[in-house]
């Protein structure tokens, strides 16, 4: 018989996932990324590089852009995070949702949850960003279909429409 | 949606955009594999070299491992060209590139399988290896293939018309050696792929991130020595491609070999690493060309050599080698065209298609060679162009055809948006506009695998409820084609395109699509779409005469109405018509198909399938720039670029593929490489390999032509690759004009530009001295 490799250990994480509270034990170093799609069953938020390189992945945490690739479940205990799943509200798209849908924001959209989150973050601490603000915001999520000119579009859009 | 009844054209969003913004749309890596195994491959570790031993007793004895498969698990070669299929999906004997497949695990979780994958010992007995062509060239080199002499996969040699007269004829003769770097495609989900073989009934089913479903099908059968009909394929959403997945992959058939191995489901997801190993892209290419102009600018000859490094397989490489010869053609009148390509083998990984596939290198070094000439000879960049304007119809020299030819009005477009006339020559120093053309055809009019079938078949079901569903094989990776195909049939019957639903890529329901490759969808998807709809409009048509008792020549449909002549008065609902059409025959499919004609199909010369196409689309933009002289770091501040697309079916997702390919031109022509030490790659991440970010992306104004093409779905053509090889051109044009540099190497890194500036300053030094020697 052989004998187990040391697994490591088990938290009781509790955190609320889209407005709603819940508990689960997770492994010490498990990524949030890896509860957020194995765990929740949320597979909106997506996996891109081997860490921290493309954005694709990521999320709210307390209102925060976050890439959940290089961030520990376990840190997340008592945050509120957001995915993608939960930016609909009673069966409306938000409002960056509607812009990149209606402006081709999203291509392929492989990137487009991890970019409308970030730009979520943006529009909640600067709901008038300048084009530039809107380059810096979201310098950290990679797409390889717009040339971004329409993700642009689409975030200056979300801003001029009404919340 | 905003489409009703006649009048589809337009801006439409994706039709599955919804998907995309709310999260839902499911990709490989999110189908559900609770109950699968984890699939992980070994890699060899050496870029060269002979295996000596390979021992997976040590895996396989691993608690948790369920099956491992290497080399002897599969004699068979895969390939995406019939004629050069030299792969195997793990290595058998000899491996040729670092990050090869030698042997692969499929075990109960991931950390079990990378134990197990850590287990397998390998022993390689090194060669010689090759990084650069022309040491795999030089005489006594070690063959990577024993049957291709001097590690060449293929040579091309054409001359279509009178080089030497053209060239005694030109005014200024100017020759230019001019190399661009390895790209990639970087599309930005890593590929994934989840296979379930039922053992049971020895079916498989295999879903993939592929743009090729139907060719991957015919690899899955070959390489498993499954009967075809065994097979299920089915394309979830996919991550983008822009060529990284129009040939079928190793890790995917390995999946399939480790599945049946384990009798079950497999979840195999490379890492991004893995991802850039299998490679497929652009080749580095090193180019040596030569033209020939009059005085006023006209072209007489060309002659071009490109040496292609190819990396360690077959794979498209041959169709690359001859697309870059046969796209110098089509877009200029040249009277005399004289090319030498060399495909070379090496021990990297092996290249592939890329957008732009074959055309964007050699159309970069063209577009370079001619501003210069035009420099030279105190003539406009625009100007010259304008002198070699081609008028369609007509065939080239190696006997393409073209139908629709809009490049003189994408010139005139974006001269006057940027302000050309006015602003070149008066920006300060540092700062420069740059202009070029480019090319690429709506679909290879001779398929790669040429089964004598139509070119494109698209079905279209109605049934009880009214409602349209269009099936195609046609892959849509991001492009759109699944809209594409939504308006075709709504615009062509008249009906809202609410009532369209599309069904795409699944071998088990949907029509076989050679797939998302060399810009076909629109043109050939498209028209066979139109046709399936003009069918089912006949039947439709027929039935509501009936019910209106009028001859169905009468019946118009509009706006999902069927009335007898246009103002008439009797009129019947779409859902009426259907119900009557329904008590005739039953539930309706029919079925629409596209087909390019023998003389669309190119010359009878070897190769001269490549490059044909039933329409050609054309473009042209302008770059400026600002380029700091003391750091070499190059800006783009501001595009223009204008696409003849032939008619804009759905002008929204035209602008958003002009963007795309226009700013994927950027990073080819800004930041992009793959690099290599001793074979290992080092650019291997997204922060190594370096995709512009939206901070250092531009605007792009986009200008729409169209032509109107006599072939074409609606009068278009394609729009997703033709811009794309302007940009680099474009690019180092404008900065020659900003520094008076010639920049000879792509990527336009701030170490290149640096060195084009010093290499200036030392010509400008010799001539100054050469003028004050006595």
């Amino acid at each position: 018989m052989q004998i187990e490799a040391a697994r490591p250990g088990k938290i009781l994480l509790r955190l609320k996932l889209n407005g709603r509270w819940r508990e689960d034990a997770v492994a010490e170093n498990q990524l949030l990324v890896d509860y957020i799609r194995e765990v929740a069953r949320l597979t909106g938020v997506k996996s891109g590089c081997d860490g921290g390189e493309c954005g694709a992945c990521t999320v709210l945490v307390d209102g925060e852009a976050v890439p959940s690739c290089i961030t520990l479940a376990v840190r997340c205990a008592g945050c509120s995070v957001e995915t993608i799943e939960g930016l609909a509200q009673q069966g409306r798209l938000n409002r960056l949702q509607h812009a990149f849908h209606e402006k081709l924001g999203t291509q392929c959209g492989f990137c487009t949850p991890g970019m409308i989150l970030a730009a979520e973050a943006l529009l909640r601490r600067n709901p008038t960003p300048s084009d530039d603000q809107i380059r810096e915001a979201l310098s950290g999520n990679l797409c390889r279909c717009t040339g971004y000119v329409k993700i642009i579009e689409s975030v200056r859009s979300a801003a001029e429409a009404p919340p | 949606m905003t489409a009703n009844g006649h009048g589809s054209l337009g801006r439409v969003p994706l039709i599955d955009g919804i998907d995309k913004v709310s999260g839902r749309a499911r990709y490989t890596a999110d189908l559900d594999h609770a109950d699968a195994l984890v699939g992980r491959i070994l890699r060899s570790p050496v870029a060269h070299g002979d295996i000596v031993r390979l021992d997976v007793a040590k895996a396989r004895a691993l608690p948790g491992v369920v099956a491992v498969v290497t080399g002897d698990d599969c004699a068979l070669t895969y390939g995406v060209l019939p004629v050069a299929m030299n792969e195997y999906p793990m290595a058998r004997g000899r491996v040729r590139y670092r990050g090869e497949p030698v042997a692969a695990v499929a075990a109960i979780d991931a950390e079990t399988a990378e134990r197990a994958i850590a287990l397998i010992e390998l022993e390689v007995r090194e060669l010689p290896a090759y990084f650069v062509s022309a040491q795999a060239r030089a005489a006594g080199a070690v063959l990577l293939h024993d049957n291709k002499p001097g590690n060449l996969e293929r040579e091309v040699h054409h001359t279509f018309g009178d080089v030497a007269a053209g060239f005694a004829e030109a005014y200024l003769v100017r020759e230019e050696r001019i190399s661009c770097a390895e790209i990639n495609h970087a599309q930005i989900e890593p590929h994934a792929c989840l296979a379930d073989y039922d053992p049971l009934t020895g079916r498989l089913t295999v879903q993939s991130v592929s743009q090729v479903g139907y060719y991957l099908h015919l690899m899955l059968a070959r390489c498993l020595g499954l009967e075809e009909s065994r097979i299920r394929v089915i394309k979830p959403f996919v991550g983008g491609g822009f060529g990284a997945r129009v040939e079928v992959l190793n890790f995917e058939i390995i999946t399939a070999l480790l599945a049946r191995a384990a009798t079950g489901k497999v979840m195999m997801q490379l890492t991004r690493e893995e991802t850039f190993l299998t490679h497929r892209a652009r080749p580095q290419t090193d180019m040596r060309l030569k033209l020939g102009l009059t005085r006023d600018g006209r072209i007489t000859a060309c002659e071009c050599e490109a040496v292609q490094r190819g990396g360690a397989y077959a794979g498209y490489g041959i169709v690359t080698i001859l697309y870059a010869g046969a796209l110098l053609h089509g877009i200029y009148a040249i009277p005399a065209v004289k090319y030498d390509g060399y495909r070379v083998y090496a021990n990297l990984p092996p290249c592939g298609a890329m957008r732009g596939h074959g055309s964007v290198n050699t159309r970069h070094a063209f577009e370079c060679l001619l501003d210069r000439m035009a420099r030279e000879l105190g003539l406009d960049p625009f100007a010259v162009r304008r002198a070699n304007l081609l008028t369609a119809p007509t065939r080239t020299p190696n006997d393409l055809m073209i139908n629709s030819y809009g490049l003189g009005e994408c010139l005139d477009r974006v001269e006057r948006a940027s302000g050309w006339a006015r602003r070149i020559g008066t920006l300060p120093r540092g700062k420069g506009l740059g202009m070029a053309c480019s090319h690429y055809v709506s679909g290879a009019a001779k398929p790669i695998h040429w089964t004598g079938e139509p070119h494109a078949t698209v079905n279209v079901r109605l049934d009880f409820d009214g409602g349209l569903t269009a099936l195609t094989g046609a892959a849509d990776i991001g492009q759109g084609s699944s809209t594409m195909v939504a308006i075709a049939v709504a615009e062509t019957l008249g009906v809202s395109l609410d009532r369209i639903r599309v069904v795409a890529g699944d071998s088990a329901i949907t029509p076989k699509d050679n797939g998302a490759y060399s810009s076909r969808i629109t043109f050939m998807v498209g028209n066979a779409a139109i046709d399936a709809a003009k069918n089912l409009r006949a039947i439709l048509v027929e039935a509501a005469a009936r019910k209106l008792e009028a001859d169905p020549g009468d019946i118009e449909c509009a706006g999902e109405t069927f009335r007898v002549g246009a103002g008439g008065q009797a009129s019947l609902s779409f859902s009426e018509v259907a119900k009557a059409a329904l008590v005739d025959r039953g539930p309706i499919t029919v079925s629409g198909t596209f087909t390019c004609p023998p003389e669309a199909q190119g010359g009878k010369h070897r190769g001269g399938a490549v490059g044909s196409t039933m329409g050609f689309s054309y473009a042209a933009q302008v770059v400026e720039v600002s380029v700091d002289e003391a750091t070499g770091l190059v800006t783009v501040d501001k595009v223009w670029a204008a696409l003849d697309c032939g008619r804009a079916i759905n002008p929204l997702a035209v602008e958003g593929q002009i963007e795309g390919s226009v700013w994927m031109g950027m990073g080819q022509a800004l930041s992009e490489e793959t690099r290599y030490l001793d074979g290992l790659p080092a650019h291997a991440s997204l922060l190594e390999y370096r995709v512009p970010t939206i901070a250092e992306s531009p605007p792009i104004e986009v200008h729409v032509v169209e032509s109107h093409d006599p072939y074409g779905p609606f009068g278009a053509k394609e729009a997703s690759e033709g811009a794309l090889a302007g940009f680099p051109p474009a690019l180092v044009n404008a900065i020659a004009n900003a520094i008076g540099a010639d920049l000879d190497e792509l990527p336009a890194t701030p170490d290149r530009v640096l060195l084009a500036l010093v290499e200036k300053r030392r010509q400008a030094r010799r001539a100054t001295a050469r003028k004050a020697a006595p």
